[in-house]
């Protein structure tokens, strides 16, 4: 059984298929990279997945069991955990507060224990922090040490990028949907980065998803490369198969040359 | 840190750029705003009613309020621009005290026209205020000659004295600011500190800092500036080592200075009322009560993020169980429980209030939700007011003796009885605050008001974390209704007005949402100084409006932000990127 899997998804935007009778699916452990050009429906079908939003048909399948309907927090609680192709950040709360957020879904203090701060409350608030700082110290020094404390709004473009993953891989997720990890990242830090999400597979086990504009991280980390163009699947396979699909330069043709073909 | 340092030396040493001097031409504009700040005061009758309290060696409040426009928009005109990357830092110096000048000068003309103009046309059906007595208070008795004078040249000298504050080099600028707004508190508050002089047995403090006819005396305002100024600016370095040394703190250290501080703050709070008397008690008390609504409020809007308008609701609710389990006047059921044994019964109300209000707007955000919850306010007092409901609250009549607060053996009846209890829950509240704040569902709470969106897809279950802040919310606000019940002995739906959300709104709002030292201080300040400033109270919500719309503009963090926004880590930042940028290019050139 697939880890994820769609059947005839569908999602209309007042007449406009943003996602059409898409099927798909993601093994465990694979890191597959979904390509297509802009207003493919690659984010829609995060949202999808996510629960953000709604299919107006069709089946999301997440270990068998289906997504459609559920809320967000209930799908991440399941396993799957996001990041966001315009970051967003939780601007006046600290990285770490980022961070332990994750946690939320995975640990149970209500109010009540809050106030008498209960040694189970105690000792949760512990894990919940160590589990953060783990989470954090995955990008080395880049998030640690006195920038815990900082308020998110401080971090420069590629930390807060980073600090979106971190938060993610603290949700202790199954998959991990990365939604332009590297874009706006100079090209050193995308090829660390590159790097760091074949780690995030080979380390903590996480199985990734990821939609990435940049052909160099596809080619870098893809088990698998899905190409949508117009909500549908045109083309899937490695990377070199997707790169040389003839749909697929096609429908990068008059946007962007696919590069390094 | 030391990475900090490389970062700040690597940067390359680029040439900078003068600042824009200060703009005079805009002096004339900040001129025309105080003219119009000192025309309007005085045609509302606030020159005239603040006119009886003096506050400096005979300068009464009137003249401060109508000169004080001149000092506050002269310092504005003055004021350098924010320095900007990339420039030198601005210059400072006469062009400063002109810009004052200018002002003051423009300010000045603007009033002695008004003072023409009132002197000519009878205005009185618009401005009832616009008087006869207006007029030689504006012309100091004098006739216009004199009045244009000493308005124009008067406020020119205020104008360029609040100029010159920007001038002053900054060790010297903060600890004068802050000795010359003290010697305006003690003048002010004469009869706060009066009181504290007379409680803790040191009188003769008051005979030598106040004159009879009230005010500060010469020798009592020197005291006062001298003495504030000296600890200002004695202490100004080792506040900042203070600072450091707290945030370097070990967390059982902090535990430690934390017990420390909680004794002093009781103490304080136990001998307080003693010194304070009955009169200052009941400002107190009154201020306590908006406290502890002020924290609740703070939970639903300042870590929630759900702006809540109808919160007095709550209060009400609160207040009428009270009445009803525990007077005898209750009209259709009165078991006549005391406050511990109706404790349970207020809370199980509070909550099904909290989920009744809370459910229905479960979906809405921002806007829609304020207007909401401000009808469900509405709808509260109403239904207490209503004959329908008559036969248990009693309508408008509301509900009379309900007894004196009483925990097991100890009954609280006067003001200063209740400073106790009052005061008491502050302190749970604050606590409660802070407990919350740092644990998961304040966290949860804090991500969905930052954007629920990506709170829910992060784990927050948004339908209960929004439950649970109205829940609490109404709860800690319940408990306030409940003591205002014991206070005054008696509820009526009058005393749950829209006008009590919106001032609880607006002490979290001045003094920083999410805060809770700013929430403490905001309640204080706002609640407590109108009560004991009589002559504002006319003035009470223009003088709140004001506030309201200058924080907005310039502060919207409150005066005592939950989170320093630090623009100089913001900079810090930026500057490793600059210094990973060079390295990249460094690296690059190295290898082509
Ligand atoms: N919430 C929405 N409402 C209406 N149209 C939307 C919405 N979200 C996405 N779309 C449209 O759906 C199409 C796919 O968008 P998206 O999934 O963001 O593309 P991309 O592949 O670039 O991530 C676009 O044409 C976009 O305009
Ligand atoms: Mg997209």
């Amino acid at each position: 059984m697939p880890l994820l899997e769609t059947q005839g998804l569908t999602k209309v935007f007042g007449g406009l298929h943003a996602i059409d009778d898409l099927d798909l699916h993601i093994e465990e452990g694979e890191i597959v990279s979904v390509i297509g050009p802009n207003g493919a429906g690659k984010t829609t079908f995060f949202n999808l997945v996510s629960g953000m939003i709604q299919p107006d048909s069709g089946k999301i399948l997440f270990e068998g069991i289906d997504l459609v309907g559920l809320a967000p927090h209930q799908i991440l609680e399941l396993g799957i955990a996001r990041t966001f192709q315009n970051v967003r950040l939780f601007q006046n709360m600290t990285v770490l507060e980022n961070a332990m957020v994750g946690q939320h879904a995975r640990t149970r203090s209500g109010p009540i224990r809050a106030i008498l701060r209960t040694p189970g409350f105690r000792a949760e608030e512990e894990a919940i922090r160590r589990k953060a700082e783990e989470a954090l110290a995955f990008f080395g020094t880049r998030l640690i040490g006195y920038r815990l404390e900082q308020p998110a709004f401080v971090l420069s473009y590629a930390n807060r990028r980073r600090l979106e993953i971190a938060r993610a891989m603290a949700t202790e997720p199954k998959l991990l949907l990365l939604d332009e990890p590297t874009a706006g990242m100079n090209p050193r830090e995308t090829l660390e980065l590159t790097e760091l999400i074949a780690r995030l597979r080979d380390e903590k086990g996480f199985t990734i998803c990821l939609i990435e504009h940049d052909m160099r991280v596809v080619r870098g980390v893809s088990d698998r490369v899905i190409c949508l163009d117009y909500g549908r699947k045109i083309a899937e396979g490695t990377y070199h198969e997707v790169a040389t699909n003839e749909r697929v330069i096609e429908a990068y043709l008059g946007t962007k040359a696919v590069e390094g073909v | 840190m030391a990475q900090t340092v490389d970062a700040r030396q690597a940067l390359p040493e680029r040439e900078l750029v003068p600042s824009p001097p200060v703009d005079l031409g805009a002096a004339v504009k900040w001129g025309l705003i105080a003219g119009m700040t000192a025309v309007f005061v005085s045609a509302i009758g606030m020159v005239q009613a603040f006119e009886v309290r003096s506050v400096v060696v005979g300068v009464d409040l009137g003249y401060l309020v109508l000169f004080g426009a001149a000092l506050v928009f002269g310092y504005a005109a003055a004021r350098p621009g924010e320095q900007l990357e990339g420039f030198l830092a601005p210059e400072r110096g006469v062009r400063n005290v002109a810009a004052g000048l200018i002002a003051g000068l423009v300010g000045g003309a603007v009033l002695w026209l008004f003072v023409l103009l009132i002197g000519a046309v009878d205005i009185r059906s618009v401005f009832p205020s616009v008087s006869p007595q207006l007029r030689d208070l504006l012309t100091f008795g004098r006739g216009a000659g004199f009045a244009a004078a000493a308005l124009i040249g008067g406020f020119g000298l205020v104008g360029a004295l609040g100029g010159g504050i920007p001038v002053l080099p900054e060790r010297i600028r903060a600890p004068l600011v802050n000795a010359l707004a003290w010697v305006l508190a003690f003048g002010l508050f004469e009869d706060l500190f009066a009181q504290i002089f007379r409680g803790a047995k040191v009188p003769f403090l008051e005979d030598l800092l106040y004159q009879p006819g009230g005010g500060l005396s010469l020798v009592g305002a020197l005291i006062v500036f001298v003495l504030f100024f000296a600890v200002y600016l004695s202490t100004a370095s080792r506040r900042e080592t203070v600072r450091s040394r707290i945030a370097t703190m070990s967390p059982s250290e902090r535990r430690r200075w934390v017990g420390v501080g909680l004794v002093v703050a009781i103490v304080i709070l136990a001998v307080l009322p003693q010194i304070l008397g009955n009169f200052l008690s009941e400002v107190f008390d009154l201020a306590g009560i908006f406290l502890m609504m002020a924290l609740g409020l703070n939970i639903v809007v300042g870590y929630a993020g759900l702006l809540d308008l109808g919160y007095v609701a709550f209060f009400a609710v609160g207040a009428y169980t009270t009445a009803v389990l525990t007077s005898p006047g209750s009209p259709r059921w009165s078991p006549e429980m005391t406050f511990v044994a109706a404790l349970p019964f207020i809370v199980l109300a509070a909550a099904m209030a909290g989920i009744m209000v809370g459910t229905p707007v479960l979906r809405m955000r921002g806007d829609y939700l304020a207007i909401v919850t401000l009808g469900f306010g509405e709808i509260a007092r109403l239904l207490f007011l209503s004959d329908w409901l008559k036969p248990y609250f009693g309508g408008a009549q509301g509900i009379l003796q309900i007894p004196p607060l009483e925990l097991g053996p100890l009954t609280f009846r006067s003001s200063l009885d209740f400073f106790y209890p009052i005061y008491a829950f502050v302190l749970v509240f604050a606590y409660v605050s802070w407990a919350l704040q740092n644990s998961r569902i304040g966290r949860g709470w804090m991500a969905m008001r930052e954007d629920e969106p990506v709170a829910e897809v992060m784990g927050v279950d948004v339908v209960k974390a929004k439950l649970t802040a109205f829940v609490i919310g109404a709860i800690l606000a319940s408990f306030g209704g409940a003591l205002f019940a014991h206070k005054i002995g008696s509820v009526f739906p009058h005393s749950f007005q829209i006008l009590v959300s919106i001032v609880v709104l607006v002490i979290i709002i001045v003094g920083g949402i999410g805060s809770i030292p700013g929430v403490v201080v905001g309640a204080l300040i706002l609640v407590g100084a109108p009560e004991l400033l009589r002559e504002f109270a006319e003035f009470r919500y223009l003088i709140y409006g004001v506030l309201l719309i200058f924080m907005m503009l310039k502060k919207p963090e409150g005066f005592i932000p939950s989170r320093q926004r630090a623009r100089e880590l913001h900079q810090e930042e930026m500057m490793q990127d600059a210094w990973l940028r060079k390295e990249e290019e460094a690296a690059a050139a190295a290898g082509s």
